[in-house]
């Protein structure tokens, strides 16, 4: 098992997220076309500038009338996306099988950042739950989205410290992380491709076109 | 399915209409929509959406109806656009009158919420394609339904006549004549600077503002013309039915009656719906990148007429005064700050409210809400309560709004809550405040 997840299946994964997310892409700009309305007024000025400015804690006005939302938020996606990039488990397997020689967090903390977005998904689980206006338009996806983004770092950490067994663990935790990064392309965690660009619409249909701010 | 007393509101627009349809017939105009009307652009607000509900405080709906979650953008959303997407099109005519009550009178389309989207989804056109496929269908709020048909058949918004039209812009020049005798108002002058576009209600219900116009316009010494055709009215509210063919064709008409009086700019009155029709939604339903004629927005030509000195104030208003920022020219088109210069131009005491500028709150009248008429007043005035408590906060006797629709929209707002202010539009501050200069009044 341990030798079917560290090989075939990471290769399965990626190809799932790399294609899926081409596929994504491209048929993004292909039929966004149909749309008529939206290729002519992209501003790659105006895009970037409101890119900018929700991109930096703070700088817009919902980020600040929610200061605490805002600061987990982006913890939580700082974490969830270096994290899995740099942690020095995932920079030894880099170089073993493709070569790639990565910088490696501290092992204190990439714990710590593991474990904020353990956090962040405990959070934003208890924010659905109580804020009327989440809950109203949460539905059992909206948990499962949550708990494909808690798997791999909740059993990652677990492997570490050995709770349980480890070989299981490690086997449970690379399987979760398949599922999340072959999730990416095909569920709403997609928001990850596509907000550059939802942004940048917005963006250039708010400053190139009519001259207002958007944040 | 809860029933609100939204749901009880008596609007043959939608009890009427929805009698005739059947889930198929729902169907059929949703997929028309679906497949040949929207592409990626709604498909990918639809799954880039994360449920987040951070939308909801960007709606002064929500807001005024103390965070009820059926208010929040994405709590419209999933009551009518989700529903349509999940059940493909197939739902009962009752569950479509209760989407077509979401789109038209819960939402103004106002584009506040894309403002605290942080994928900047822009809700506004999600609620705008739930009301294409309901005009497809028929199912309208009756009053709104009659604008369409008014701008269908007169290509105005409030039939008027063009004998009508022609007479009561001498009228008011008669009227102008009596404070500068030599005021006009134009007609099919060929070439002049600029065309002044003006919606319905100025000839119908608000005529001194044509009369205040050409004051304006006199002593600033500006060249201008009006059309004596049909053309002059842009106000557009088939924009907000979702009569998109109606919309294109008043539009059309407007810019062709500019080319023809081959003018060099389009001044817009005080109106942002207009403005919007005229600039944004028009052109793009009929393949213009940008409309063929500049246009100005009144606020921005105002601007322009004080800041060089053209116009000159005499005296100040002096009472304590505040404003509404029009989404449409503000939100939509960045005139906030040039707004604010003519304020404090020409008041001595204007307070500003807040959240102010793209972050002011709606007036509940936009987007076509007001146009629904009686039957949905007592909604609308208990999806703004958060506008009243502003407008009180700022202490101030009057309201200035350079917009027809936040004008009624406020004033209906400051009748409900008791606030005791009055409202008023730009021109008449302008008409109040300015110099006349000695040899025009000779």
């Amino acid at each position: 098992m341990y030798e079917f997840a560290r090989g075939p299946l990471v290769w399965i994964a990626f190809l799932i997220l790399i294609l899926g997310s081409l596929y994504r892409l491209i048929w993004m700009v292909v039929f966004s076309k149909k749309d008529k309305v939206v290729h002519p007024y992209m501003s790659l000025k105006y895009g970037l500038r409101s890119l900018f400015h929700w991109s930096i804690p703070f700088g817009a006005r919902n980020m600040r009338l929610r200061p605490f939302f805002t600061v987990v938020s982006f913890l939580f996606h700082i974490c969830l996306l270096v994290t899995p990039i740099f942690v020095l488990g995932h920079t030894l397997l880099w170089k073993e099988s493709w070569n790639i020689s990565l910088w490696s967090l501290p092992e204190g903390l990439a714990d710590a950042m593991t474990i904020v977005v353990v956090i962040g998904v405990v959070f934003f689980a208890l924010r659905r739950i109580s804020m009327p206006a989440v809950r109203y338009v949460t539905y059992l996806n909206d948990y499962l989205l949550l708990g494909i983004v808690i798997a791999p770092f909740a059993t990652g950490l677990m492997a570490r410290y050995q709770v349980f067994n480890y070989q299981t663990m490690i086997v449970v935790h690379m399987f979760t992380g398949a599922i999340w990064l072959a999730a990416i392309p095909f569920t709403r965690i997609v928001h990850m491709l596509f907000y550059p660009f939802t942004r940048a619409y917005m963006g250039s249909e708010s400053g190139y076109v009519r001259s207002a701010k958007d944040w | 399915m809860i029933v609100t007393p939204e749901d009880q509101v008596v609007d043959p627009g939608l009890d009427d209409t929805i009698k005739k349809l059947t889930p198929e017939k729902i169907e059929q105009a949703v997929n028309h929509v679906m497949t040949k009307e929207t592409a990626a652009r709604l498909q990918i607000y639809i799954d880039t959406c994360i449920h987040c509900g951070l939308c909801a405080e960007g709606c002064h709906t929500f807001l005024s109806r103390d965070g009820d979650p059926a208010f929040a953008p994405v709590g419209k959303v999933k009551n009518t656009l989700w529903e349509l997407v999940k059940r493909n099109g197939r739902v009962s005519p009752e569950t479509l009158r209760r989407m077509a009550r979401i789109a038209y009178t819960e939402c103004n389309v106002c584009r506040r919420c894309s403002m605290y989207c942080p994928f900047g989804i822009d809700i506004a056109y999600l609620l705008l394609t739930v009301r294409r496929i309901c005009s497809l269908l028929g199912v309208v709020p009756q009053y709104l339904q009659d604008t369409t048909n008014s701008h269908s058949a007169t290509m105005n918004q409030m039939w008027v006549q063009q004998d009508e039209w022609i007479d009561t812009l001498q009228w008011q020049e008669e009227e102008a004549q009596s404070d500068i005798p030599t005021a006009r108002i134009p007609l099919e002058r060929e070439g002049a600077d600029v065309m002044y576009s003006v919606i319905a209600p100025e000839p119908k219900i608000l005529a001194q503002l044509l009369g205040n116009i050409s004051l304006i316009m006199t002593v600033a010494g500006i060249d201008w013309t009006m059309p004596a055709t049909d053309g002059w009215d842009n106000s557009n509210m088939a924009m907000y039915s979702g009569d998109f063919e109606v919309m294109s064709r008043v539009e059309k008409l407007h810019w062709e009656t500019a080319a023809r009086l081959k003018v060099k700019k389009v001044v817009m009155g005080e109106c942002g719906h207009a403005f919007r029709g005229a600039v944004y939604d028009g052109p793009r339903w009929l393949g213009w990148k940008f409309p063929p004629v500049p246009m100005v927005h009144a606020i921005e030509f105002y601007y322009d007429l004080i800041s060089s000195g053209r116009i000159k104030i005499r005296e100040k208003f002096k009472e304590p005064i505040t404003l509404q920022d029009p989404c449409n020219t503000v939100r939509g088109r960045g005139l906030g700050g040039k707004l604010r210069y003519v304020m404090n131009a020409l008041c001595e005491d204007f307070r500003d409210v807040s959240p102010n500028q793209e972050h002011n709150y709606c007036c509940m009248a936009g987007g076509g809400a007001i146009n629904c008429g009686p039957p949905w007043k007592t909604s609308r005035m208990m999806s703004n309560r958060v506008k009243a408590e502003q407008f009180e906060r700022t202490g101030a006797q009057y309201i200035c709004t350079p917009c027809h629709n936040c004008h009624s929209g406020i004033e209906d707002i400051v009748g409900y809550y008791g606030l005791g202010m009055h409202v008023k539009f730009v021109s008449e501050l302008i008409v109040q405040a300015m110099e006349i200069p000695a040899e025009l009044l000779a």
